[in-house]
């Protein structure tokens, strides 16, 4: 756990130490807001809630994770740097987990930073607090989900272009996986529990299910395993690829 | 101790490294040499750990580098091809990280990154970005790296490359000092590097070891051992001079260069011929700028053993 610590740690410091973190979370809550009040009718509405804002995360993580992603693990192989941390006392796995946790830190530092719609909400009118609570929740778990496939990803190949593309894929595939979008290519040749077995899989649905309010069990083990998944397939990678 | 046992390294298409079985041993420098792509940063990776081999085995200090990889780690140092480094981050803060990871103790710590940055000159660069720095700045901190948790084997590929001649002439002394108590490995294709601070040397060519020696025994086999260069002082009597050696019985073959005004002559077999071109220098007169005895050239039998 110490390894995975000083991982997490090194890798946070790099974030800052680049551009790439004021760009992101400057984006982010830019965006965030944007389509809030400008799509999302945050005002015409005449609710007190947060629904507008929280509706919009999918999609805007869509494209922002794979972009924190692409780096993880294709310019470690890039630069090399990766024969270095490979080559120290440090397992493949603690390296996997000190770096994903790094990022799904820093996406978690940028969704605190959303607080002020938090404030506004609640000065507007009396939302629902405990909805509030698990929609920021679920749009963390939605995020922890993202960041995990998007190192898978990045493990898989040494281009950082190439990883966001297929992170940006892999991430809309999974996101839709309950939609005709998705559904509709396996519609036809597929048996019908395999079908059900692609739909139930879509983090569209469970993310939905959290921001009503209800944050079931079944929806965090969803996440968990998902996350889980995703980042052992990234441990086989790295260790199966690194020297590619 | 190094010990590896017929090594492979096979990919689809090529063969990399085959059949290499080597043991290295405390107070033993090893100069890794060969062209380029004939296995020796395959090789190293190997040891290190960072490649799996197709098939044998290696061990660094009794642990196998694939079964017990990180007992292997804690006792290597090893200083990947290129140095490659971690470019956003400054050098101070690398090597503390890498301190870390290597659990070192917290006074010990201190000390010991005294000692590299002191011994690697890094003392003005540590609040620098990697990226920032020289190639030989980043060499040093690759090697810094490398010596931090003061191990037992050493495993350094091209530790000179990208340094000015005093760096080189720094980092030598590091390592023939080091020696005596470690077990060191380095990779090069500075072939008088190998004669200053190697006590053996592995040739490897299209992956196979094809010559294990000392430098000094490297050397005597080349066509220019005992060989006798004389450089005279007038080139008029340059053909004379060739003529009268090359007639000596002792004498195999005679190379002449012109620009120089030099007459080469190597032996034959087993044959010391100094005494006998002395005394005929003396004999006909010639007028000599220089008179010296080769003990042969690494680069020649480099390129003979290789080619």
């Amino acid at each position: 756990m110490r390894n995975v610590a000083l991982i997490l740690r090194r890798e946070l410091a790099s974030y800052f130490a680049t551009p790439l973190a004021y760009v992101f979370i400057l984006i982010f809550l830019v965006l965030a807001n944007a389509f809030t009040f400008y799509v999302g009718g945050f005002y015409q509405r005449g609710q007190a809630d947060l629904r507008p804002f929280f509706m919009f995360h999918p999609w805007l993580y869509l494209f922002l994770i794979p972009a924190v992603t692409m780096k993880l693990w294709a310019e470690e192989r890039k630069s090399g740097s990766i024969e270095l941390l490979m080559t120290l006392p440090v397992r493949p796995y603690e390296a996997v987990l000190g770096k994903f946790l790094a990022a799904w830190l820093f996406t978690a530092l940028a969704l605190v930073l959303t607080f002020p719609i938090w404030i506004t909400v609640n000065y507007l009118g009396h939302p629902d607090n405990g909805v509030i609570f698990a929609s920021y929740l679920g749009s963390l778990l939605l995020a922890g989900g993202f960041l995990a496939i998007g190192s898978c990803m990045s493990a898989l190949t040494r281009n950082q272009v190439v990883a966001f593309i297929l992170g940006v894929v892999a991430c809309f595939v999974l996101l839709l996986a309950g939609y005709p979008m998705v559904l509709d290519a396996f519609r036809g040749w597929a048996p019908e529990t395999l079908i059900e077995a692609v739909a139930s899989l879509s983090l569209l649905t469970h993310f939905q299910s959290i921001t009503r309010g209800v944050l079931e069990a079944r929806d965090v083990l969803y996440f968990a395993m998902l996350i889980a998944f995703f980042l052992f397939t990234t441990t086989v990678a790295v260790d199966l690829r690194k020297a590619d | 101790m190094i010990r590896t046992d017929r090594l492979c390294k096979r990919y689809p298409a090529v063969t990399a490294v085959e059949d290499v079985t080597f043991e290295v041993r405390p107070g033993e420098v090893l100069g890794f040499l060969g062209p380029n792509g004939a296995g020796k940063t395959t090789t190293m990776r190997m040891l290190a750990g960072f490649l799996a081999p197709t098939s044998g085995r290696a061990s660094i200090c009794g642990h196998d580098v694939q079964s017990e990889p990180l007992a292997a780690r804690q006792s290597l140092g090893y200083l990947p091809e290129g140095a490659p480094s971690y470019g956003e981050m400054r050098v101070g803060a690398f090597l503390e990280f890498i301190a870390e990871l290597r659990r070192l103790p917290a006074g010990h710590k201190r000390a010991r990154l005294e000692y590299v940055t002191e011994r690697l000159q890094l003392e003005t660069v540590l609040d620098q970005p990697i990226e920032t720095l020289s190639k030989g700045f980043r060499r040093r901190v690759g090697l810094a790296q490398a010596l931090l948790h003061d191990p037992p084997v050493l495993i350094l590929d091209e530790p000179t490359d990208g340094l000015d001649p005093n760096q080189k002439h720094e980092v030598r002394s590091l390592i023939e000092e080091m020696a005596r108590e470690k077990i060191i490995v380095i990779s090069t294709h500075i072939l008088e590097e190998v004669a200053a601070v190697c006590t053996r040397a592995i040739i490897i060519a299209r992956g196979r070891i094809v010559a294990d020696d000392t430098p000094l025994q490297l050397t005597s086999r080349s066509r220019y051992h005992n060989a006798v260069s004389l450089q005279l002082a007038r080139s008029e009597q340059l053909e004379a001079a060739r003529a009268a050696v090359a007639a000596l019985p002792a004498v195999a073959a005679v190379e002449v260069s012109e620009r120089e005004a030099r007459v080469t002559a190597l032996p034959r077999a087993g044959a010391m011929i100094l005494q006998d071109i002395a005394a005929l220098a003396a004999g006909q007169g010639l007028q000599l700028k220089e008179l010296h005895l080769e003990s042969g050239r690494l680069d020649e039998v480099f390129r003979t053993i290789t080619a």
